[in-house]
């Protein structure tokens, strides 16, 4: 019977590998991620939960650890933030072009110096480019219900990639709220046990994976991983649309749009920001002003059509993002205006750079960012990106 | 089914090698340094054997090891692991015969 209980982020994430059933869990601690792999260790210990828990030395090593397991064929989870992803940033690489399905919610905090243990998404945006699935949750069921939705995806035949689920540092991991959850009987019809098919460590039929391959190869295994995220990209809208007639639940595919139908000027924001500008909103719809929202869930496949569809009613976008490539922008911001300059509908993008650090970012603060967003959409250009907040 | 029998998977989704003699190919023009065994220290105890992480020492009729210097990369694990000091080491411009190249194994075919 699914059950209804009140949790964190951190455990949400925890219930839903615990229904997923892995087989391996290899962690180290990391906050704000400990109560994730805290809760793994306790559902493993106490019988809950029948899996080999491994304790590593570093997050190099958790991942290492993973990749060995999920390469036996087996599901494999672990969970991670911040300096700890970063630690782990090469083995990323390796599990993404080894083709493994591994599944790993990070917890965005950001990376020092100074020691910062609050939200930012600079953690995640620096692995961009390291084969990973990356998703972006706004509450504590979704992060439950992604959990699934991504072990059903990564595994899939056509995919075969290891997937993050992104959720907010503190706002998410350590903020209770009511989630439903599932014993795994109940979703094994929506997640069938894992069935390699493309490769596996096997002693009875010896192969290696990571020989040494040259010139002539390395392009073309490049870009098999870019086919199994356009193969990912057909598949989430499927998958969440299984997910949806089995468990009554959906949290939009690639973007959770919000009253953007008739809306001229759209904000659009990931993780729990884009879940408060659905309030900033509502305000301004109680005021007459046609604004939207609109909440990236997917990064990675980028949802490129879905992006120009939005521009194409709107006269322009407000991106916040809570991450910046210095030197240039948000990445948000970065990815919609190349998404959109490939589109025929050219509209301004306002850029605002927000949130860093864990510094609040409220749905007050956004109403002010569309106010700009309808200037720009006046002038028909955004000009440079705003740092907002920012004391100086 | 054999290994080298198997056919590779369908999708070309990742780098699979199977193991073949030198796949990496002759890893032993590698060698800096070469192992020379002194058959009247050894034992026979095979510790060299079990240590060679390229599989390139067999054991002989007598027990004792034979190095493939085709494949040795001269990494001396098995001199640091011979219990009896049996493995000596020489410099391989030192070596009274060099190593002659041979033509490369051959390779499995995809």
């Amino acid at each position: 019977m699914p059950k209804t209980i009140s949790v964190t982020g951190n455990l949400a994430a925890a219930y839903a590998a615990k229904t997923a059933n892995p087989a391996v869990i290899a962690a180290y601690p990391i906050t704000p991620q400990t109560e994730i792999v805290e809760k793994m260790a306790d559902f493993v210990e106490s019988g809950e939960l029948k899996a080999e828990y491994v304790r590593v030395e570093s997050e190099h090593s958790a991942m290492a650890a993973c990749i060995g397991a999920s390469a036996l064929g087996l599901r494999t989870f672990t969970a991670t933030s911040s300096h700890g992803l970063a630690l782990m940033h090469e083995m990323l690489h390796w599990a993404g072009r080894a083709r493994l399905p591994v599944v790993m919610p990070v917890v965005n905090r950001a990376l020092g110096p100074p020691w910062n243990i609050w939200v930012d998404h600079t953690d995640s945006m620096a692995t961009r480019d390291t084969g990973w699935i990356q998703f972006y949750a706004a509450n504590n069921q979704e992060v439950y219900d992604t959990v699934l939705e991504l072990f059903r995806l990564c595994e899939d035949p056509e995919v075969v990639l290891p997937g993050m689920v992104c959720l907010d540092a503190f706002i998410l991991s350590h903020t209770s709220t009511a989630i439903v959850v599932y014993d795994h009987d109940e979703i094994s019809g929506f997640l069938p046990a894992y069935q390699p098919g493309h490769w596996k460590l096997d002693p009875d039929d010896p192969m290696a994976n990571g020989n040494i391959a040259g010139p002539e190869y390395y392009y073309e295994l490049s870009y098999a991983i870019h086919e199994g995220f356009e193969a990912a990209r057909k598949l989430i809208p499927i998958i969440e649309q299984d997910f949806y007639k089995r468990f009554g639940r959906r949290h939009g595919g690639f973007i959770n749009a919000y009253r953007c139908n008739d809306a001229e000027v759209i904000l659009l924001a990931m993780g729990t920001m884009g879940e408060e500008a659905q309030l900033a909103v509502e305000h301004l719809r109680d005021q007459g002003v046609a604004a939207g929202s609109a909440r990236l869930r997917v990064f990675r496949p980028f949802p490129v059509k879905e992006v120009q569809a939005l521009a194409a009613k709107a006269k322009a976008f407000v991106v916040v993002d809570r991450s910046l490539s210095y030197g240039h922008a948000g990445a948000a911001a970065t990815e919609i205006r190349s998404a959109l300059y490939r589109g025929t509908h050219h509209i301004p993008v306002l850029g605002f750079v927000a949130g860093l650090g864990g510094r609040d970012v409220r749905y007050t603060d956004m109403i002010t960012m569309i106010q700009a967003g309808f200037k720009a959409a006046d002038k028909g250009e955004a000009g440079a990106d705003q740092f907002y907040g920012l004391k100086r | 089914m054999t290994p080298m029998q198997r056919k590779p998977p369908e999708k070309r989704q990742t780098c699979i090698t199977y193991p073949a003699p030198g796949s990496m190919g002759h890893t032993g023009d590698w060698r800096i340094f070469r192992p020379v065994v002194d058959r009247t220290k050894c034992t026979g105890c095979q510790m060299c054997w079990m240590y060679c992480p390229d599989a390139a020492i067999t054991i002989d009729d007598e027990g004792k090891p034979v190095i493939n210097l085709e494949y040795c990369k001269g990494c001396m694990i098995c001199a640091e692991n011979c219990p009896a000091k049996a493995i000596n080491q020489i410099r391989e411009t030192e070596a009274a015969q060099p190593p002659q190249p041979k033509p490369a194994a051959k390779r499995r075919k995809e």
